[in-house]
């Protein structure tokens, strides 16, 4: 889970790390009132979006007044930067910035441990600064027993070259992000700019936290993090049911079990919409493991709810689960969706039981199902479906 | 042969009187595989009853249990909040070959225990992961025994129900072992680990190799086989229409920005020499040609 700047400020502020005064707000009265908070003078209005390039869009604007921070605010919400609607603006307090620095620490899925990053050229785009000067980004590998202590912390400055006058600074602040990425279960903690003021101070004047999902269970604070108004309101709802759903823009609805599964049908399916005017899989819906007739249902209830389905297509490969109790699973859904189940299904069963499974759905011989041999034919059948009912 | 598993490998169960973990022991049992005892220090002392008349007795700790019975694997089935003390007992224990089918573990305590597992010397595979099977020697996890039996085909994929997929379609030739490594950001074993393995093992004539979107494992893993893998190796590549940006199901299975994407795997993999599948009934019929 990603989180907005303002969230990182405020989980950097709990652990220690330096920060500015910074307060969100949704309206530009409330952006007065920070602005006031903040003691009236220079501020920040800052856009508050999980993508990069907001400066360039016009999302972080200077205001000298609460007055004309409300005005900033108002231009500023609702602004559309890089498809992302702006429902929130963060008021920061102004800082008078001598240099600018980088730093991160993050998830090394190559080296299966982490990686910090350093660099006293901070301001611009981490990635173009990689590409473009990789001498001036400092790598340094961090063990995930040891962490970031105070010789680590030594070793990252050293070796990004950090001026003698800010280095124990500097080292101090990593190793409070090192807190924050430890004690929060992050996956990512990143700084751009970490700024030096004009009076000597180190602050991070910008955050981005990326929080590990399944580091949930001991983080109860975590779920309050989450951007609600953001989720696609399918999204929303199959996360309601727990269920493991992402909406794409597509015409044929897919349930599967197991990720990767689910992932190859949704190719296949793509695959096989190339002979049938182009029509694109709708979703990924994984069911997992044991696809009861009451997951089953709350699957067919969120993808048969999405306009954009024109047909549906089940491809279960039965591994511990049976293919008979998919079946029945499908039947007991179709039921209890009764009229609302309105859209073809084609059904493909392969695996643990998969005679009985397609005895079961033959027996039931329900008008919208059709039972598909292959999991290409199903797919080949699915789109085909789809294309007549758009045409 | 066979890798990281084969007839003699003695399985012990972490979690094996839970209900996951008892469901998962009487598979293995029924398979063939050797298991020799549970781990549960509530329950140390006891033995729980499986059909066919098979009693495994429970220990209190791995270290109990290794040294009264033998065992070279551990497979476990606890849930994600005490994956990491199950794991870091076994690492300590000097469990050769740990298998963890958990999904939902936090990354950070895969960090950790895989590091310490690299100090000591000993694998792991997994977590969020199907386990290993070498059909007819041994069964760690939850692949299902009845899909195929003992054939040439080695067998590596993130992903489990894709694996049994990829054996039902291929199960006419049947394998000489079929591991999932899993979906995680970080696994104990990963596809080059096992092709290294599989190019090692007289048993194994040919590989399938399955990868998915997020990370650059399969990019590493073509550049490893296009210079050390002289067997013949398919690819499948799934999520070429996943979305920027989205966790597809499996924790690491995530596109961002321009870096994880199936169609970078799938060039590098080609690159390689490998043949890579568009689906994965093309993927099996170029095996067929390979070994027909």
């Amino acid at each position: 889970m990603d989180l907005f700047e303002y969230q990182a400020r405020d989980i950097f502020e709990k652990h220690g790390v330096p920060v500015l005064g910074g307060v969100v707000a949704t309206t530009p009265e409330e952006a007065r009132a920070g602005a006031e908070k903040l003691g009236g003078g220079t501020v920040v209005v800052k856009a508050q979006v999980k993508t990069g390039g907001r400066g360039k869009a016009g999302g972080v604007k200077l205001a000298h007044s609460p007055e004309e921070t409300a005005e900033k605010a108002s231009e500023i919400l609702g602004m559309d930067i890089k498809g992302h609607t702006v429902h929130r603006v963060m008021i920061a307090a102004g800082a008078r910035i001598a240099e600018e620095y980088y730093f991160s620490v993050l998830l090394d899925r190559a080296n299966r441990s982490y990686l910090a990053m350093a660099s006293v050229e901070g301001g611009m785009e981490i990635e173009q600064l990689a590409v473009e000067r990789p001498e001036a980004l400092a790598k340094i590998a961090v063990d995930p027993v040891v962490g970031i202590d105070a010789a680590k912390a030594e070793e990252i400055v050293t070796a990004a070259g950090f001026a003698d006058d800010v280095k124990e600074q500097v080292a101090q602040a990593i190793q409070k992000l090192w807190t924050v990425y430890v004690e929060e279960d992050a996956t990512l903690v990143e700084v751009n700019p970490l700024v030096k003021t004009e009076d000597g101070q180190i602050v991070a004047l910008d955050g981005k936290v990326t929080l590990d999902e399944n580091a949930g269970f001991r983080h109860a604070d975590h779920e309050a993090l989450e951007d609600k108004d953001a989720a696609d309101p399918l999204e929303a709802k199959a996360k309601e049911n727990d269920l493991n759903y992402v909406k794409l823009d597509g015409a044929v609805g897919i349930i599967g079990n197991g990720a990767g599964l689910v992932m190859s049908t949704l190719d296949v399916v793509a695959y096989a919409g190339e002979a049938h005017g182009g029509v694109k899989p709708a979703n990924f819906l994984d069911i997992g493991g044991g696809a009861s007739a009451a997951v089953m249902a709350a699957g067919l209830d969120v993808i048969l709810n999405d306009p954009q389905v024109k047909s549906v297509f089940v491809n279960v490969f039965g591994g511990i689960t049976a293919c008979d109790e998919v079946a029945n699973g499908i039947v007991q859904a179709l039921g209890i969706l009764g009229d609302e189940a309105n859209k073809p299904l084609v059904v493909r069963l392969d695996g643990n039981n998969v005679e009985e499974g397609r005895r079961i759905l033959a027996e039931a011989n329900h008008p919208l199902v059709t039972l598909a041999e292959t999991m290409d034919g199903g797919a080949d059948r699915a789109a085909e479906l789809a294309a007549a009912s758009a045409a | 042969m066979a890798i990281f598993i084969n007839e003699d490998s003695k399985v012990i169960v972490q979690g094996m009187t839970g209900s996951e973990g008892m469901k998962h022991t009487t598979r293995m049992l029924a398979s063939g595989t050797t298991v020799v005892g549970g781990v549960n220090p509530r329950k140390a002392g006891q033995s729980v009853e499986f059909p066919g008349d098979v009693t495994v007795p429970v220990f209190g700790s791995v270290a109990e249990a290794m040294q009264e019975t033998g065992a070279d694997v551990s497979v476990i089935f606890v849930p994600p909040a005490f994956t990491k003390a199950a794991v870091v007992e076994a690492i300590e224990a000097g469990m050769p070959l740990t298998v963890i089918i958990t999904e939902g573990v936090p990354v950070a305590d895969s960090a950790e225990f895989f590091t310490l597992a690299q100090q000591a010397g000993v694998r792991l595979i997994g977590p969020n992961c199907p386990g290993i099977i070498s059909p007819g020697k041994s069964n760690v996890g939850i692949i299902p025994a009845n899909i195929t039996g003992p054939g040439k085909i080695g067998l590596v994929s993130k992903s489990g129900t894709l694996t049994y997929q990829m054996m039902y379609e291929l199960r006419d030739f049947g394998f000489s072992t079929a591991i999932g490594i899993g979906g995680d950001p970080i696994i104990g074993t990963t596809h080059i680990d096992a092709l290294a393995a599989f190019e090692a093992d007289p048993e194994t004539e040919a590989i399938v190799m399955i990868g998915e979107i997020g990370g650059d494992a399969e990019e590493r893993a073509a550049a490893f086989i296009q210079a050390n893998v002289t067997k013949p190796v398919v690819g499948y590549v799934a999520g070429f229409t996943a979305p920027e940006g989205k966790t597809m199901g499996h924790a690491g299975a995530i596109v961002s920005g321009s870096s994880g994407t199936a169609q970078a795997k799938k060039e590098a993999l080609e690159a390689a020499g490998v043949k890579v599948g568009k689906t994965p009934s093309e993927t099996a019929s170029l095996m067929r040609e390979i070994l027909s």
